[in-house]
């Protein structure tokens, strides 16, 4: 089984007080923890490329561990998810799709259930390009004011052998929702859709 | 008058490898940005005090947040730098305003001492530009391992009324320096400069 080699490991948060309109009593919060790792699979086509989930799944967790105490701490805080991954030109889409099992289920781990499937984004692209990871309810996806993305890139990655894993969480709706929809209070929690 | 703050983002990126070779302990910068509206957008005024003001409240609170976002001791802190984007209704001796009379004092009490200028960049600009932040060591200019910089970029900022102000600090040099130069250890920090 290949090691997981990490160059690089950036956390963002954001803060977001208002967007024009009235100032929030708490701000909405996103947080992304992004990992640069090599690929290993990177200038071949490799036919069995599964294993690889399993050696992820201690990064995914570590990330996820990181993204909770960035929201500060406390995983009933969290109220949106996502993840992505941008793959290095030496490799395949494919290789990004290695990270939904051990990326999402890392998140559900730590939040202690979450029933919505993660929202994903994926692509290959060179250093400097840039992702906007998705992001919906962790309980329903059709609660829409959770709908949301937050844009993540780093100038320096993916090298044309390298992946980009994110993993994103947020604290609340949009800071000015008002789009209607099913809201997170009216949530059945049953099947993961409302 | 203090500033009108629609968002705080703050990015931290951790290094554990570079061209191969493994950086223990990684080396780690902090950046964080407050967009906040500009108060003298669209129109020329002459007395920018209430700018200068709003550049000292928030070189104290970018200051924290980087300390605090890297976990470290204010007196741990190796390297800083600001930076301002202006959108496109302002002009750039707003971001003059904020940088340079005010901002390095609390700046200076976040990171314990900084005998050295904060190496400075400002531009104009709208959302999703890049604004590159530079690094220098906090306590003499001349050290050579810690010339450096950040690249920070926010895909909805700068609106056109708005000001990304910028401030980053670091716990650390360059991953892999070997050109030269005064080294931090050799560092007097009585001038700024050696």
């Amino acid at each position: 089984m290949p090691e997981v080699k990490i160059r690089k490991i950036v956390s963002c948060t954001e803060e977001i007080y208002h967007e024009g309109g009235p100032k929030a009593d708490t701000p909405l919060r996103r947080a992304a923890v992004v990992a640069v790792i090599e690929n290993p699979f990177s200038g071949t086509f490799a036919e069995d490329i599964q294993p690889f989930m399993e050696d992820l799944k201690p990064l995914g967790l570590e990330m996820a561990t990181r993204l909770i105490g960035l929201l500060g701490g406390d995983p009933a805080l969290v109220e949106g998810y996502g993840k992505g991954a941008i793959i290095g030109a030496a490799g395949e889409l494919e290789h990004g799709a290695l990270w939904h099992a051990p990326g999402g289920y890392a998140m559900r781990d730590v939040l202690g259930g979450a029933k919505a499937i993660v929202p994903s984004s994926k692509k290959v692209g060179g250093v400097g390009a840039r992702l906007d990871v998705p992001v919906t309810h962790i309980e329903a996806s059709y609660v829409r004011s959770h709908f949301d993305s937050m844009e993540i890139g780093l100038n320096d990655a993916p090298r044309a052998n390298e992946m980009v894993l994110t993993l994103v969480m947020t604290t609340g709706a949009r800071v000015h929702n008002r789009a209607g929809g099913l809201q997170a209070g009216k949530i059945e929690g049953k099947d993961g859709l409302r | 008058m203090s500033a009108d703050i629609r968002k705080i983002a703050v990015w931290v990126e951790e290094t554990h490898q570079e061209i191969g070779k493994v950086i223990s302990p990684a080396t780690r910068k902090a950046v964080a940005v407050a967009v906040i509206a500009n108060p003298f957008a669209g129109r020329y005024v002459e007395d920018l005090t209430p700018l200068m003001d709003i550049g000292a409240e928030l070189g104290g609170l970018l200051g924290d947040k980087c300390v605090a976002a890297l976990g470290i001791s204010s007196d741990q802190a190796e390297s800083y730098g600001k930076a301002v984007m202006v959108g496109e209704n302002g002009e750039l001796e707003h971001a003059a305003a904020i940088l340079h009379p005010k901002l390095g004092a609390p700046l200076r009490k976040a990171v314990e001492k900084g005998a050295a200028l904060v190496p400075s960049s400002k531009k104009m600009g709208g959302p999703g530009q890049v604004l590159d932040v530079p690094l220098g060591h906090k306590e003499a200019a001349y050290v050579r391992s810690h010339f450096d910089g950040i690249e920070v970029r926010l895909n909805d900022s700068p609106r056109a009324n708005e000001l990304m102000v910028a401030v980053a600090v670091t716990d650390s040099g360059r991953p892999l320096p070997r050109v030269g130069g005064l080294t931090h250890g050799a560092a007097e920090g009585i001038d700024g400069l050696r």
